[in-house]
């Protein structure tokens, strides 16, 4: 079976709606009118090719991609999972960014407001590429909790954003990882937009002490999914489709 | 009971935050050394084929104020109206000219700038032309799912009228949230293309 069909539906329900007032800047940059609806034309079918030649040897690597004088501080984690779709195929040649902040909850950003110090050896980013059971890893350090400008005194748990291309536009995707037993992940304004616990548990990755390397890291499981697509033999093959 | 159907549910988005930059345009956030080039900065080889066009704009907020954090990326067909991608099944699109666009807005004036091409028309489901257009995806922090639009643009008033996905508006005067406004100076067409979040005018957004 060819993946050439539309997608599923996007379930909007499954998704924090745009406005959530609990987190205040969503209130001005939430549009109020309904969306068009639109079935998938070539545009949205369609999307960017990332080849391995964009990747350097280190870029899934964060403990050293940014070092200078010595590796990053703090716990060491493996992150992993796959890229899948709704259908529960997994998908190759997927680029998959992440970014974090330092293990004491600072990002290296000039935007940042929070005190924490910089991590000389920790710039924050990583990427890599899915395999052809569209499988990824990262090395990094997990990061740290910390304060933010909303409500008085909120805090955002540990996580990691993920940024996922598909194979298609349609499946373009940001999410963000949160980790197994942080008790603020239902505390957290944005994290609790999502307004269904099942679906919010989605984004909770796994402690998988089997994948913890010796004497090294611990390991986190975070399986993405992003939207299926049809593939019946009987889909109405019209041009741009 | 019956069967189950054993499909899996989408990951939830969230928001990308304020900090997006850290991931996707680390060059531009002053982390140099990690990536040698932010992707998607450039999308126009010297032997593309097309004419070359520069699209600058703001995405406003309820109040009218422009993010200054925001990131914008673009998907686009080639000249000839083929898209440099695996599922690409109507021929062969340009070699030089990747299609795909990522830019940050500006920290203190908020404005985005895209150097790329001027795409060709493709078809509907149908096999009607769309007018050209150019998709565009706007994350920032308090954007809790990437938000997608087109841009048309100004001088394709004719192909505009005909587009099969822009006569689907039922208000038609929100059409011209979605056409950028050509200008030219010296023999370079630069498109002026702001997206509205919300308010007066909110732009299209579009629930694909």
């Amino acid at each position: 079976m060819k993946e050439t069909g539309t997608f599923y539906r996007r379930d909007r329900g499954w998704h924090p709606p745009p406005l959530t007032p609990q987190y205040k800047t969503s209130v001005l940059r939430s549009p109020r009118l309904a969306p068009l609806s639109l079935e998938n034309t070539i545009s949205e079918l369609t999307g960017p090719v990332f080849g391995h030649d964009i990747l350097g040897a280190r870029d899934n690597d964060l403990i050293v991609n940014y070092a200078k004088s010595g590796e990053a501080i703090g716990p060491r984690i493996n992150v992993y999972g796959r890229v899948l779709d709704e259908n529960g195929r997994g998908l190759d040649g997927v680029l998959v960014e992440i970014w974090q902040a330092n293990a004491g909850g600072r990002y290296r950003h000039k935007k940042e407001g929070y005190d924490a110090p910089l991590d000389p050896n920790f710039g924050g980013c990583g990427r890599t590429i899915t395999d052809s059971d569209g499988r990824y890893w990262f090395r990094t350090v997990k990061p740290g909790p910390y304060p933010w400008p909303n409500r008085v005194n909120d805090w955002r748990p540990a996580h990691i954003h993920f940024s996922i291309f598909g194979h298609a536009f349609a499946q373009r995707l940001i999410t963000q990882m949160y980790f197994e037993g942080d008790p603020m992940i239902w505390q957290c304004p944005i994290a609790t937009g999502v307004p269904d616990r099942e679906a919010l548990e989605q984004l909770v990755a796994a402690l998988d002490r089997n994948n913890s390397t010796h004497m090294d890291s611990l390991a986190y499981k975070f399986d993405i999914v992003l939207r299926g697509r049809r593939s019946t033999p009987f889909e109405n093959k019209r041009e741009g489709n | 009971m019956v069967q189950k159907l054993d499909h899996l549910k989408e990951t939830p988005s969230q928001t990308a935050g304020p900090y997006i930059h850290i991931g996707a345009t680390p060059n531009f956030s002053g982390i140099e050394g990690v990536y040698a080039q932010d992707l998607g900065k450039t999308m126009v080889g010297r032997d593309a084929k097309g004419e070359r066009i520069t699209i600058v704009g703001r995405v406003l907020d309820g109040l009218g104020e422009p993010l200054k954090d925001a990131l914008i990326e673009i998907w686009q067909a080639d000249a000839a109206g083929l898209y440099n991608s695996q599922q690409e099944k109507r021929g062969k699109a340009d070699p030089h000219f990747t299609g795909f666009g990522r830019q940050a807005t500006d920290y203190v004036t908020g404005e985005y700038r895209f150097e790329t091409i001027k795409p060709g028309a493709v078809p509907f489901v149908d096999g009607r032309p769309m007018a050209p257009h150019i998709t565009f995806w706007i994350v920032a922090r308090g954007i809790n799912v990437g938000l997608h639009t087109r841009m048309y643009f100004s001088d394709e008033a004719a192909a505009n009228a005909k587009c099969p996905v822009l006569a689907r508006l039922e208000h038609q005067r929100r059409v011209d949230s979605l056409v950028a406004q050509r200008s030219d100076k010296g023999g370079r067409a630069t498109y002026h293309f702001d997206i509205r979040l919300q308010g007066e005018n909110e732009t299209v957004f579009f629930d694909i």
